[in-house]
């Protein structure tokens, strides 16, 4: 597949007025608003651009597989930082598009933290490049990061330049037995010393952490933090970062994104905590979670559910309607016919 | 002198506006005669001045909204303004427009330790920040060189970095909420206290924005430890192009230093008999690499950094063993704009970034054009992260020296787009590199900037003729000049 391909198929649904339903590999049709639109399918757009280690950055065109991209970092010892979910053979663009960050989030940041530079098929099949391979650069507005999470609204995200970093010298993994709002707590304070936790994860009465970084500093850390030490910490952190742990498995899940020191949210079926108490998984149907969130200074998503209570609830808290306004006058600016994954964030754009 | 260069030209009654501001707001928080203007008329880029009509310097937000909807009604262009720093002319007046100074919201609202976060108003130094999360072991992590003056309003809109960026971030990535009025007077919360919020990321697009799409009232922090330990190592090398391997060395080692950077002979000599930082004066770049974190972990990564130097060829490497001595190693550094501003009796900063493998490129293209434009230029660069600082020397005050220095700056700007660089790593487009905006960006890049910019302001009244040039102002490009810079605020460090 080649580049002139996705714009001429942008153009033809820009002229047509036709929605596309852009697709990567697919790996996360199940999050956000409703498909909708003529398959676009980019996952053959694929391959490793460029990758330079002593410049932190990779550029890949959208349909690479995750995969295929942390391999090659491993081979150099350097990882994506926000560690997103690869699910089923996800793609970088996909993984740009939904916006989704892993364990190591709290700590290194979240997708948009490593955008550099993205190349975009605009709705009307413009070819546009945003930021660079360059750690810092203010010229112009910080589109790439904006594309992060856009859900393919706002343009094809045809090739991607990510920041990368060296993978920690030494990790480790402890675990304690500790109820919900103990986790909360003790993970707030440990927040605030210069302690090299890079992941938490809680269910069931149990919490694990990960201390990551030089040898010397998690072995000074170990002592200071408790705990007893898990084995086979690697396997047990790909099953957080895959949703493969018991703990994410529900047909109906809500994601709540918390100020991490947030008190309970009066909400049954709590799952999981990660992020240091800023992420909290619930499962069930929860008609109080999108309020409850509010309160709290957050907001609820959807994240797994069946397409009919999707459809009811949307997947996305809503928005104000000034802010509503907003968005529909951004998108309108990126995607004038409104031809791009329509519906995927709001049903009302 | 530079005058505002009006892309679009804007009519406005200032009585009519006058009685209008004059029903909200106090004697005090409105300045219009020219000698209390005076102070308003340029940013830390001083060559490009313009007197506005009115200063306004609300004291609560619901002034702010009410200043915005008068403007937005009254077709007043609105140039917001912090502490006046920075040094792309991007707080510049408009000669029919309000400047909407922040100063008075100047209060730390909260500190909390147990979130690690802070609300502040946009008037609040930077410093101020970290100082008031220095008792909780806490502070905020960006620190731009201006940093005892410049304001967190400033910051968002210019998206600052500093030297500690490349292990802890710009702006961007230390900012979790903010309030902004839009020009119609609309309060938008934009972030959150939690990790992430839905719909866009408004957040994200709005940092960096200089002040082109909003006001911002309120800005949430992110704060972080404090490292319990920082320590640095100072390297100097005979050749500049060692000095760029060694970067690209410790990067390839697996370690992002808290800091990295370089200086080249010119800018040593320029401030080692100022400073007495005891830089090595025979070495033609001396590197300086900090490390911070726990005791153990700096005294790991000192002694990998120690390894990687002497393996890129350091001639001479020293660590420091005290806080004392630390510092007296970053004050060179910190002070070497002043420095060369005392040899010199003017200079022109530009701040470009370049991919690291090109350094030694860039800094021999440097030197070409050093010949070429018959001036000298002393270097300092964020190495870690690419963004350069050359310093060029010249005297205003001899026929044609500007427009050599001028052409120089262009050269290097527009060579660092051609390495895969961009014109601006951390002072902004503001008016200074409007014209370069034309080189980095095609028109339809230009066209979406635009659109983003419509969706905000229809009316195109925030920081008109800024940080995005019209098309008409890049088909005039190659007939203007852009005239000299020259910093304000000299006291300043500036990095």
């Amino acid at each position: 597949m080649t580049l002139d391909e996705i714009v001429q198929a942008v153009r033809t649904a820009h002229d047509s007025q036709s929605a596309l339903r852009i697709r990567g590999a697919g790996s996360k049709d199940f999050y956000g608003g409703m498909l909708s639109g003529e398959l676009l399918d980019v996952g053959a757009y694929r391959g490793i651009v460029a990758y330079e280690p002593t410049e932190l950055y990779i550029t890949a065109r959208c349909g690479t597989p995750l995969a295929e991209i942390e391999a090659a970092l491993a081979e150099r010892g350097q990882l994506l930082a926000f560690e997103p979910p690869r699910f089923t053979g996800a793609s970088v663009g996909g993984c740009v598009a939904a916006g989704l960050s892993g364990p190591r989030r709290s700590l290194a940041g979240a997708v948009r933290d490593f955008m550099l530079g993205a190349r975009l098929v605009d709705g009307t099949g413009q070819v546009l490049n945003f930021g660079g391979q360059v750690m810092k650069n203010v010229a112009g507005y910080d589109v790439s990061r904006l594309l992060a999470g856009s859900l393919g609204t706002l343009g094809v995200l045809a090739e991607l330049t990510l920041k990368v970093l060296p993978c920690p010298t030494a990790e480790r993994t402890l675990v304690f037995a500790m109820d919900a709002d103990e986790a909360i707590s003790r993970l707030n304070l440990w927040g605030g010393q210069p302690l090299p936790i890079s992941a938490s994860f809680w269910h069931d009465g149990q919490l694990w952490l990960r201390l990551s970084g030089a040898r010397a500093a998690v072995d000074a850390a170990t002592p200071k933090m408790g705990g007893s030490e898990v084995a086979d910490g690697g396997s047990f952190w790909a099953s957080v970062r895959e949703q493969t742990h018991p703990a994410f498995a529900a047909d109906i899940l809500w994601r709540l994104a918390l100020p991490s020191t947030a008190g309970d949210p009066g909400l049954t079926g709590l799952r999981a905590i990660e992020w240091g108490g800023a992420l909290r998984w619930y499962a069930g149907e929860q008609e109080a979670a999108r309020g409850a969130a509010a309160r709290l200074g957050g907001h609820a998503t959807l994240y797994r559910s069946p397409e009919s209570l999707r459809c009811l609830e949307g997947a996305f808290a809503p928005l104000s309607p000034a802010m509503l306004a907003l968005h529909r006058r951004l998108k309108k600016s990126f995607d004038p016919k409104g031809i791009l994954n329509p519906g995927r964030l709001y049903a009302e754009f | 002198m530079m005058s505002a260069m009006n892309d679009t030209p804007f009519s406005v009654d200032k009585d009519a506006l006058l009685r209008r501001l004059r029903l909200y707001l106090p004697d005090r928080c409105l300045l219009a005669d020219e000698e209390d203007l005076r102070p308003y008329e340029c940013d830390g880029l001083t060559a490009f001045r313009e007197l506005p009509l009115v200063v306004c310097l609300p004291e609560n937000e619901g002034q702010v909204i009410d200043i915005l909807r008068t403007c937005h009604q009254q077709g007043v262009p609105v140039v917001a303004r912090g502490a006046g720093t920075g040094l792309s002319g991007g707080a510049m007046p408009h000669a029919q427009g309000v400047v909407l100074s922040l100063a008075r919201f100047n209060r730390i609202l909260r500190v909390d330790p147990l979130a690690r976060l802070a609300v502040v108003q946009p008037g609040v130094r930077n410093l101020a920040v970290s100082e008031a999360a220095a008792p909780h072991g806490l502070y905020y992590a960006p620190d731009p060189s201006s940093q005892i003056a410049c304001t967190l309003g400033g910051n968002v809109a210019e998206n600052s970095g500093g030297v500690h960026c490349l292990k802890y971030g710009l702006t961007v990535h230390n900012v979790l909420r903010i309030r902004v009025v839009s020009i119609e007077g609309e309060v938008f919360e934009m972030g959150s206290e939690g990790p992430d919020s839905p719909g866009y990321d408004m957040l994200a697009l709005f940092i960096g924005s200089e002040g082109m799409l909003g006001v911002v009232t309120e800005v949430t922090v992110k704060l972080v430890p404090k490292p319990e330990l920082a320590q640095v190592v100072m390297a100097s090398f005979a050749d500049v192009a060692k000095a760029g391997d060694a970067v690209a060395a410790i990067i390839a080692a697996g370690i992002i230093p808290a800091g990295l950077e370089m200086m080249d002979k010119p800018a040593t000599a320029a401030v080692e008999p100022f400073v007495k930082a005891g830089y090595d004066l025979d070495a033609e770049a001396i590197l300086l690499c900090e490390s911070d974190g726990t005791p153990e972990e700096v005294a790991e990564e000192i002694a990998r950094v120690t390894d990687v130097l002497k393996e890129a060829g350091a001639s001479n490497i020293s660590i420091s063993q005290s806080e004392a001595e630390r510092l007296r190693f970053w004050a060179g550094r910190k002070a070497a704009f002043p420095a060369v501003g005392r040899i010199t009796p003017d200079y022109y900063c530009m701040d470009g970034t370049i991919p690291r493998k090109r350094l030694a490129e860039m800094l021999s293209a440097i030197a070409d054009m050093e010949r070429k434009y018959g001036l000298r230029c002393a270097n300092v660069f964020h190495a870690g992260d690419g963004n350069l600082h050359p310093l060029i020397m010249y005297d205003a005050s001899k026929p044609g020296n500007w427009e050599r220095a001028e052409a120089f700056g262009a050269e290097i700007l527009e060579l660092s787009v051609a390495l895969g660089g961009s014109i601006t790593g951390e002072h902004g487009v503001g008016i200074e590199k409007i014209n370069q905006m034309c080189v980095q960006y095609t028109t339809p890049e230009l066209d979406a900037f635009r659109g983003i910019k419509h969706a905000f302001d229809e009316q195109g009244l925030l920081n008109p003729g800024k940080a995005v040039p019209s098309l008409h102002r890049c088909a005039e490009y190659g007939r203007m000049h852009v005239h000299r810079g020259q910093l304000k605020f000299p006291e300043l460090e500036r990095f």
